[in-house]
């Protein structure tokens, strides 16, 4: 499947919108994590407005796709596409981490457009493991998306879904993999390192793809190339940078969990013009 | 002759009935499917368990994705993998999200019996009290196992019940479940013994024997602990001199701590906790540990005489 021109074009200036409205939204509350929101976003605006089964008008309609975010700390990135999506108004961005707000500093199912919790790392694609496996009780055709960090699949948890997903033959599950090599104290691969990844997931009976997570043309491919794998998980292990898109933030680990001060924020809206 | 059953294979049963008739019902199991007898839903209905293997957090936090998507999920495995494993899984993925999971856990407290301290939850309770939204069912005995599992089939939300290994007598001549209300089987009339599980069938004995020495006890089985019926428990105690609660699970964090919590404030009576005192639990039949414990209805008897003295 190809994808024309002027559809890239249109979800790469999305991808921008959706960048500004990360920071404005961060720099508002005071505290939030810009870096893995800005590496995981042209993933996710592709997702929800090309890929994705999904009619916000209807956010319980049984026959959509389902999307967990288990890095739950990017859920900026989240709330800038579901508000985007029309789950609820855009003026609500900037009530993130306030008291009462529905944005919540980690996702939460008050959200419109949330489905699950999550912000405890390494639970996600087990959610996911669930949803796929209602989904062949109930004969369903839905796929289920879910968005991981690298950090975070150091969790154990996320081994044991790994295999029970390829056990059960989970082929309607596409993980996606933000591999953007840092963490909270860190580089990754000082850290703890996760080489060689696209091995280690074969080794699980998984799909393996690796792309450049801010290419669009490759990201589209990578989700149609998911759907047609049979009998087998897929997980898209997506090349990434660390606060993409801000030139300051760019693999700038303070920038994990930092919001950006007021000026750093105009500076950063003045790049994303 | 009092009847014997094991909670677990009440509960197998009663899960394989409900399979029948709730097509939204689905079972995991963690490898302890022919210990926890959740492998009798699994033979009848093969498309609606799932065995994750030895992986207890995976299929505590898969469960929360079944739920999204309308299953009411039953998660069995032995109590300290299901509470103690898995604990974030229950408390971030099940019960923040409020889903409609039930986790029934079997081989609660030391009367696992040889298996040892690994295998012996005595902390199972507080760690699933202390969570919001959770619901904490202690049955005392088989028939009991059955109206809870139904009493949580039909209330949405998340829910631990705990279940023993051992075959335990059915309490006769007991009032209908009704989740969060405690059942008075003897009056209080001296002192008030609050129980729950298979320390209930020890209160009662321990109270035949009081009578006996003058000592007028009553028997209250507190079997839901959370919520906590405090209203009725303060009836109940009305004019005792003192409280003895009874429960196979550590003094601290359990059915003791939830009834001084709720009674202290309202009712400063003394209050004398039967339950393990800051140990762990090792191998041994389950008499001779109930025994090595302190939790025999001699050990309820003699704490009371004290109390009521």
């Amino acid at each position: 499947m190809s994808y024309s021109e002027a559809e890239i074009k249109e979800l790469e200036a999305k991808a921008k919108e959706v960048r500004r409205l990360i920071i404005k939204m961060i720099a508002e509350a005071g505290s939030g994590h810009p870096g893995g929101s800005l590496s995981a976003t042209d993933l996710i605006t592709a997702l929800y407005f090309s890929v994705l089964r999904h009619n916000s008008a209807e956010p319980d309609w049984n026959e959509r796709d389902r999307f967990h975010m288990s890095k739950g700390h990017c859920c900026p990135l989240w709330y800038a596409v579901l508000a985007l999506s029309g789950y609820f108004p855009e003026k609500e961005l900037l009530t993130l981490r306030k008291l009462g707000s529905f944005l919540q500093g980690h996702p939460d199912k008050r959200t419109p457009g949330v489905e699950v919790a999550s912000g405890s790392l390494g639970q996600g694609l087990s959610v996911a493991l669930g949803m796929s496996l209602a989904a062949k009780i109930d004969k369903k055709d839905y796929r289920v998306y879910c968005l991981m960090g690298d950090g975070e699949i150091q969790e154990g948890n996320i081994w044991e879904a790994a295999m029970a997903a390829a056990h059960h033959k989970c082929d309607n599950i596409c993980a996606i993999l933000d591999y953007n090599g840092f963490q909270i104290d860190g580089e990754v691969q000082d850290i703890m390192g996760l080489e060689p990844l696209l091995e280690k997931w074969k080794a699980f009976g998984w799909h393996a793809i690796e792309i450049d997570g801010h290419n669009m043309k490759q990201i589209l491919s990578a989700f149609q190339e998911a759907k047609k794998i049979k009998e087998k998980p897929t997980i898209i292990i997506a090349h990434t940078t660390k606060g993409k898109g801000v030139s300051f933030m760019e693999n700038v680990v303070d920038f994990h969990g930092r919001a950006p001060t007021k000026e750093e924020a105009e500076k950063a809206l003045g790049e994303l013009e | 002759m009092t009847e014997m059953l094991y909670q677990r294979d009440v509960y197998g049963k009663t899960l394989a009935e409900l399979g029948r008739q709730n097509k939204n019902i689905v079972v995991l199991d963690a490898d302890l499917s022919g210990s926890t007898r959740t492998s009798l839903f699994a033979k009848e209905f093969p498309e609606r368990f799932f065995n994750f293997g030895v992986a207890e957090q995976n299929m505590i936090a898969s469960s929360a994705g079944l739920a999204s998507c309308g299953k009411v999920v039953f998660v069995s495995t032995f109590a300290m993998f299901a509470t103690g494993r898995a604990w974030d899984q229950v408390r971030n993925t099940i019960a923040y999200n409020n889903f409609n999971v039930k986790i029934v856990a079997s081989h609660a407290g030391i009367t696992v019996g040889p298996d040892g301290s690994s295998h012996q939850a005595i902390e199972d309770i507080a760690l699933m009290r202390v969570i919001p939204n959770m619901k904490v069912i202690v049955p005392c005995d088989g028939p009991q196992t059955k109206e809870a599992v139904l009493a949580a089939v039909n209330i949405p939300g998340p829910f631990y019940i705990r279940l023993g290994r051992p075959k335990v007598p059915t309490i006769e001549n007991k009032s209908n479940f009704k989740l969060g209300e405690a059942q008075v089987l003897i009056e209080s009339k001296d002192i008030a013994i609050i129980a729950c599980g298979v320390m209930v069938d020890a209160a009662l004995k321990a109270a035949n024997n009081l009578l006996k020495r003058g000592v007028k006890a009553g028997v209250i089985n507190v079997h839901t602990i959370r919520p906590l019926d405090s209203k009725s428990l303060l009836d109940a105690v009305g004019s005792s001199r003192g409280i003895v609660v009874c429960e196979e699970h550590s003094i601290v964090g359990g059915l003791a701590s939830a009834i001084e919590e709720a009674l202290t404030e309202n009712n400063p009576l003394k209050l004398v906790r039967v339950g393990i005192k800051n140990r762990f639990g090792q191998s041994g039949e389950p008499a001779e540990l109930l025994k090595e414990y302190n939790l025999t209805s001699e050990d309820i008897e003699s704490v009371a005489l004290s109390l009521a003295s």
